[in-house]
């Protein structure tokens, strides 16, 4: 399958992404294109321009900045998969499989907000934050407020994720999924992280559409309570023809009982 | 467009659309049509060849974006003459039925036991979970990357004695 065609230009600096964003409204960033693409070749998706910033040399690898890891944009799933942050490891394994994992980014799949990514669980459990560089500069945006919507984070047009800030600071994590057997996606995903003040937060992907934090589950947990049932509620949440609202509601109690108990 | 890409070991630059797929460009432009188009849709991994060392769906990444980067395709990792062991392998353990799936399965292999030498049947399974296969259910498939992962090694301690 073609994709429609698009005109295409490459990106070596942040700098110079942004340039290019500001002068042509019309340009689609690609990172590894994991997600883009398969969207292009079924036509869901013709964006008349493609901006590749898979080059951007400043946008790749981990480092340590105090209390924080500082993870570029374009570091693939492989390379996360590899590294020492905290949960992100584990939520990699579970993403696509090696080969999509040599090509998908973790800025790509955080910046495109898919309702079943596993990433955003674990970026709001872990409370990470995104650095987003635009035409007036840069901004922080907190894990709460970065996934707006289905599809929809908070990088506005004209500005790129550059970096994810992930507190090295984490005393326990766990992910547990529930995933779709053929295309690996999330069913549901659950993530929980107990912070270095000791408490816990959680939240969940795959069932609604967006991820969402747990506060009936941080609520207990946090206030050594017995970790209620009907954690979400089934009319919150979205059914298809894999599952029902109702069973993801399900799930999203049999997975945080699992993720907590893993947490110890 | 102009993509230069070093195939197997050589250069090659030809004149594309950007919506041009890697796999198509290899099959089409440089007729090495050992790397098959299975699904389509980045699911079933007959299309995996290695870029820059890494495998990767070759109907998931543009020639475009790979340009300037070094490929390696089923046709450049042994030759009939002289087999690679996973090629071997897949011949002697019956790996294969219609031998569709067999290029990308190879391919994924080969960059397993790149960075596991001796993997476990486990390893073996969970590495291959992105190439499908519809003829063999899976288990002469995981025989023979073992069969493979053992010659390597023979062939690894014969070169230290």
């Amino acid at each position: 399958m073609y994709p429609a065609s698009f005109d295409y230009q490459k990106a070596d600096s942040v700098d110079q992404a942004i340039a290019a964003l500001a002068a042509n409204p019309d340009l689609k960033l690609i990172a590894g294109g994991h997600s883009l693409l398969p969207a292009m070749k079924l036509r869901l998706a013709q964006p008349p321009a493609l901006l590749d910033i898979w080059g951007i040399q400043e946008m790749k690898g981990i480092q340590r900045d105090g209390d924080w890891f500082v993870v570029g944009a374009m570091t693939t799933h492989a390379e996360v998969l590899r590294s020492d942050l905290p949960l992100f490891p584990e939520v990699a394994g579970w993403v696509g499989d090696p080969m999509v994992r040599n090509r998908g980014t973790i800025g790509g799949s955080l910046a495109h907000a898919d309702p079943s990514a596993d990433y955003p669980a674990a970026a709001l459990a872990l409370g990470v934050q995104f650095v987003i560089r635009g035409p007036d500069g840069e901004r922080t945006v907190d894990a709460d407020d970065m996934f707006v919507g289905m599809f929809e984070s908070a990088v506005r047009s004209g500005e790129l994720l550059t970096h994810i800030r992930i507190p090295a600071t984490i005393q326990a994590s766990a992910y547990e999924k529930f995933r779709h057997p053929a295309s690996h996606y999330a069913v549901v995903g659950l993530a929980v992280a107990r912070h270095a003040d000791g408490t816990v937060r959680a939240a969940y992907t795959g069932a609604a559409e967006r991820a969402h934090r747990l506060p009936a589950l941080e609520a207990a947990v946090n206030g050594s309570q017995a970790i209620p049932t009907g954690l979400v509620d089934a009319g919150d949440l979205l059914g298809d023809r894999f599952a029902s609202a109702e069973y993801r509601a399900h799930l999203v109690d049999v997975l945080a009982a699992r993720a907590i108990e893993r947490l110890g | 467009m102009n993509v230069t890409l070093t195939v197997n070991g050589k250069s090659y630059t030809r004149d594309v659309e950007p919506r041009t797929l890697l796999v198509h460009f290899l099959r089409e432009e440089l007729l090495l049509t050992g790397t098959h188009v299975g699904c389509d849709t980045s699911q079933c991994g007959a299309c995996t060849v290695h870029v820059n060392g890494d495998a990767v769906k070759s109907c998931t990444l543009l020639a475009v974006q790979a340009s300037g980067m070094e490929v390696t395709t089923i046709e450049g990792i042994g030759t009939v003459a002289d087999l690679h062991a996973l090629q071997t392998g897949f011949w002697e353990e019956h790996g294969l039925q219609c031998g569709f799936c067999t290029p990308g399965m190879i391919m994924s292999s080969a960059e397993l036991l790149r960075h596991t030498p001796n993997p476990t049947e486990d390893q073996i399974r969970h590495h291959l979970e992105g190439n499908l296969c519809r003829c063999t259910g899976y288990h002469n498939i995981v025989r023979a990357v073992q069969h493979a992962a053992g010659a390597m090694q023979g062939a690894g301690q014969a070169a230290d004695d």
